[in-house]
């Protein structure tokens, strides 16, 4: 099967043959197989040439690159080439017509935010009192049907994410002062791990955009205006909650994670590159973990899960069949 | 409206599958069986000329003296669809006066051909499927899904059912 490559070391990046080959300077080497790989993460320093990026391109091979602070630069998209016109026509439609558009926003919120409402409703199962904070986000999710445009839907999704974090002072067993999302730079420990694994979840689906026929620029709940590849935000927002926020619970309880992982000086803005692998570690366990799905009657990843994804959006853009967000059912 | 083979094949397998295929949402190329479908192109009958596309429209495996027209196929399973993909090319290179004798369905794996011939029923049925697949193709919807046993090995089964 494919896989996902995420390479620490820095060196040169070249095509050796048939393979791509990572030389460390000390001429240690690591040779990508190019028919196994789905996608290349560079977190080191690394040189590389044309020559290299016109093989990973005609191999179809997405790269995502990554700062000396682990943060997210861009990615080498290659030239698409599994378009479908109709279906750009139809993406375009979707966003340019205010209601249609809703529809759509909408529904990532709903599942968004169900998949949120598991996550507290799980802790809370487990001993940890949320039970206001459960009573909210319900009250909140009956708002979303009721938005009348994409401001006031944004309006209410704030509001769950404030309620959301007042759970994870609750949930962490780890003494952090989290009181609300602040980015560039994030201000504590999980700030920073907030924005490291969004980064890499909205990397994964990228990747997976990249293989369906969609366009990565025209999103419906963030603005396409945003020169970004906003779909996959869009679609990022729904897995979230499982793939980044479980994962920094777990990694926090478990003291997988802890403040020797954090340059202090950085004010816990800088993830130490080992805590980097061991987070990425965790990320990819995580995405590969298959569960057995309802319909398809298969066992599929979660990787994959954002792929069916981009099917079922698809699917609603051709009006084939009305897009249900992905809820967590297990 | 340009008719390659590969449609007149998914004519036969299934409506849906054609129809997105004629809008480019094809899932082929990730899909297991359709990489080893193109690996055992690549590695049979190498000593012929293979792939000789036809007015960027008909793509045939490979042609013996522009007389018999060979179709190589992984496994038997929706042979009808591969026998009037191998018909429809006899019939379209007729229409260019090129005397074509018959064609033949290859299956190398499996050590077996099978001789493919098109007469005048044949050949007037073929008229009849192409403009249904013009039809099917212009409609506004792709066709609703079919779900027949072999929709689980398809490379559309997940984005169908998901």
């Amino acid at each position: 099967m494919v896989e996902s490559y995420y390479l620490f070391s820095s060196g040169e990046l070249k095509r050796k043959d048939n393979v791509v080959r990572m030389t460390a300077p000390d001429g240690r080497f690591k040779d990508i197989k190019i028919e196994m790989t789905r996608d290349i993460y560079l977190f080191g320093e690394t040189s590389m040439n044309t020559k290299c990026l016109n093989f990973l391109s005609t191999n179809k091979i997405p790269m995502h690159l990554f700062n000396y602070y682990g943060y997210y630069t861009g990615s080498f998209y290659p030239k698409e080439v599994n378009i479908s016109g109709n279906l750009l026509i139809r993406q375009v439609e979707h966003y340019t017509d205010e209601t249609r558009r809703l529809i759509i926003a909408k529904e990532i919120i709903y599942s968004a935010s169900y998949n949120i409402y598991r996550n507290v409703r799980y802790y809370h199962q487990r001993g940890k009192d949320l039970e206001t904070q459960l009573d909210q986000l319900k009250a909140l999710r009956k708002l979303i049907s009721r938005a009348k445009n994409i401001q006031e839907l944004m309006g209410i999704e704030g509001n769950i994410h404030q309620v959301y974090y007042t759970c994870w002072a609750i949930v962490v067993n780890q003494k952090i002062d989290f009181q609300k999302r602040v980015k560039r730079p994030p201000d504590n420990m999980i700030n920073t791990l907030i924005s490291f694994l969004n980064s890499l979840v909205y990397t994964s689906c990228l990747s997976e955009i990249y293989v369906s026929q969609l366009n990565p620029t025209i999103s419906y709940l963030h603005s396409a205006s945003d020169r970004r590849f906003s779909l996959s935000l869009d679609i990022a927002e729904i897995f979230k909650p499982i793939l980044v926020d479980r994962l920094i619970f777990s990694l926090l309880n478990k003291k997988v994670i802890s403040e020797s992982d954090f340059d202090t000086e950085s004010n816990f803005c800088y993830l130490k590159k080992n805590a980097q692998q061991k987070i990425l570690k965790a990320y990819n366990e995580r995405l590969e973990k298959t569960i057995k799905h309802r319909e398809l009657k298969r066992h599929i990843s979660y990787r994959h899960l954002m792929r069916l994804e981009c099917y079922k959006l698809i699917k609603h853009l051709m009006n084939d069949k009305n897009y249900e967000g992905f809820k967590i059912w297990w | 409206m340009k008719i390659t083979g590969t449609m007149i094949n998914y004519y036969f397998v299934c409506h849906r599958k054609l129809w997105l295929h004629v809008h480019r949402l094809s899932f082929e190329e990730q899909h297991e069986n359709v990489q080893l479908g193109k690996l055992l192109d690549q590695s049979s009958y190498t000593r012929e000329k293979k792939q000789i596309m036809i007015d960027e429209t008909v793509n045939i495996d490979f042609l013996q003296d522009w007389k018999i027209i060979h179709e190589v196929k992984k496994s038997k399973s929706m042979e009808e669809s591969a026998e009037w993909q191998v018909r429809y090319y006899i019939s379209y290179l007729r229409k260019k006066g090129i005397a074509v004798e018959r064609g033949i369905l290859d299956y190398p794996l499996l050590k077996k051909r099978k001789e493919i011939l098109l007469n005048d029923e044949e050949e007037e049925k073929l008229k009849d499927i192409l403009l249904d697949i013009e039809y099917i193709s212009n409609q506004e919807n792709a066709p609703a899904t079919i779900n027949k046993k072999w929709c689980k090995k398809c490379a559309f089964y997940e984005y169908c059912f998901s």
